[in-house]
């Protein structure tokens, strides 16, 4: 009995195993699905919901959802694509994202996703410009929680691979926010080395580390040369996805 | 083919995007023959000579003038295209709203900068007040909060390259939807 089985996305037949996710199925394939809150190495939670497809019709997390043998998903739709856009404009209303003074341009996430959604509409959401404290207690390290997404990849890198619990979520609704095991981040176990604190976790320029500055040059900076995903897309070209239509 | 009339103005901004415009360099020329500057500090026109295709504008609002100038600009322009973070989003004066929780968030921010300190020689405590300066806001606010914004091009400063993208769609009559190479937040 064959292990393998054939999902259709878009149209196209993409092979899958059994457990694996649509998400994990797709980058194999080399089709990439946007997402901010999943990264390589921690297990997905499907908060974000940027990489939300209609499998059979239903909204799921792409991350989290297991591929099922002929599955017929919707992924790079003009409706699935625009409410992917709304997920991200609200989230650059929601914080405090002055990209131009932001150390984390350029290999910002966040930032990069708007680019390949295509962000330019015209603003139909209040800027919510929250004021939370900044904490630079830590000799290493800033946190500026304005500008934290909520994708709590530094909380699993902490709880997953580190054994801590440096940072974890605090209130609720439009009240919640990141905060630390102890009153600063300078009063928790946070030190280097740490893998909530390496580059690549925090996705945005909440974590930033001191010292650094703006060191890459505009132009060599991790986004400006190719878009968010498309290490993925030419992981495993396209071309030998067999469609629908040539079956 | 009647030309085009553009108008461009810098509000709370720094004039960076006005110099992306020049730097478009010689399709400035190509440009021309389609476009015709109305009001703009490239024409040195303080008011409209007549209605408008187009209106660039660059900046948000941090003060009454910029309000009444961007007002302006809705009433004569059929097309208003905010260019640049600040005019999009407040960009780095939108920086001050941190304090607009405070009880008086302008006199904080005002003393801030103008009380004497290590680094102000400002014996007198004077902070500027003349009848001749547009008052302040009480926060900084972007263009899509004052008047309707039909288009937005993003960039600290947009690039040469996606202000002529989108001026030459517009002459063209093309969507000026631009693509993601050319978006840029910073």
């Amino acid at each position: 009995m064959s292990t393998t089985f054939t999902i259709h996305v878009d149209g196209a037949a993409i092979p899958a195993r059994p457990g694996q996710t649509i998400m994990e199925a797709c980058d194999a394939a080399g089709l990439y699905i946007p997402r901010l809150c999943d990264v390589e190495g921690l297990a997905p939670q499907g908060s974000c919901r940027v990489c939300t497809v209609r499998d059979n019709g239903r909204c799921v997390s792409a991350c989290t959802q297991p591929a099922m043998p002929e599955a017929v998903i919707e992924h790079d739709t003009e409706s699935m694509n625009r409410y992917r856009r709304d997920l991200v404009t609200m989230l650059l209303h929601e914080g405090n994202h002055l990209c131009p003074g932001c150390e984390a341009s350029g290999r910002c996430e966040l930032q990069a996703m708007a680019y390949r959604l295509g962000i330019t509409d015209s603003n139909r959401l209040p800027y919510l410009q929250p004021v939370r404290p900044l904490d630079a207690s830590h000799p290493l390290w800033v946190l500026d929680t304005n500008r934290c997404i909520f994708c709590s990849r530094c909380i699993r890198a902490s709880r997953e691979q580190d054994g801590k619990n440096v940072f974890e979520y605090v209130g609720r609704g439009i009240h919640k926010r990141l905060a630390v095991n102890g009153n600063h981040l300078a009063d928790t176990s946070a030190q280097e080395g740490d893998h909530a604190m390496s580059d690549g976790i925090c996705p945005v320029g909440c974590i930033i580390r001191k010292g650094e500055g703006f060191s890459t040059p505009i132009g060599q900076r991790r986004f400006d040369k190719h878009l968010i995903g498309e290490e993925i897309e030419n992981k495993s070209g396209r071309s030998d996805l067999s469609t629908e239509e040539a079956q | 083919m009647k030309k085009l009339r553009l108008a461009t103005t810098s509000l709370a901004g720094c004039f960076g995007c006005h110099m992306s415009l020049l730097d478009m360099d010689e399709r400035l020329i190509d440009l021309l023959q389609f476009i015709e500057f109305d009001r703009s500090p490239l024409t040195d026109f303080k008011t409209f000579r007549q209605r408008c295709d187009i209106g660039l504008v660059e900046g948000g609002c941090c003060n009454e003038e910029n309000v009444r100038v961007l007002r302006a600009f809705r009433e004569n322009c059929d097309l208003l295209i905010a260019i640049g973070q600040c005019a999009i989003m407040g960009g780095l004066p939108v920086m001050r709203n941190a304090i607009m929780h405070a009880e008086q968030p302008l006199n904080e921010c005002l003393q801030t900068a103008y009380a004497p300190s290590e680094t102000v020689w400002n014996p007198a405590c004077r902070i500027p007040a003349d009848a001749e300066l547009p008052l302040l806001l009480d926060k900084v606010y972007t263009c899509a909060e004052v008047v309707k914004i039909d288009y937005q091009i993003p960039g600290c400063p947009p690039s040469a390259d996606a202000l002529w993208y989108v001026l030459n769609a517009a002459v063209q009559g093309n969507p000026l939807d631009l693509p993601p190479e050319l978006i840029r937040y910073d």
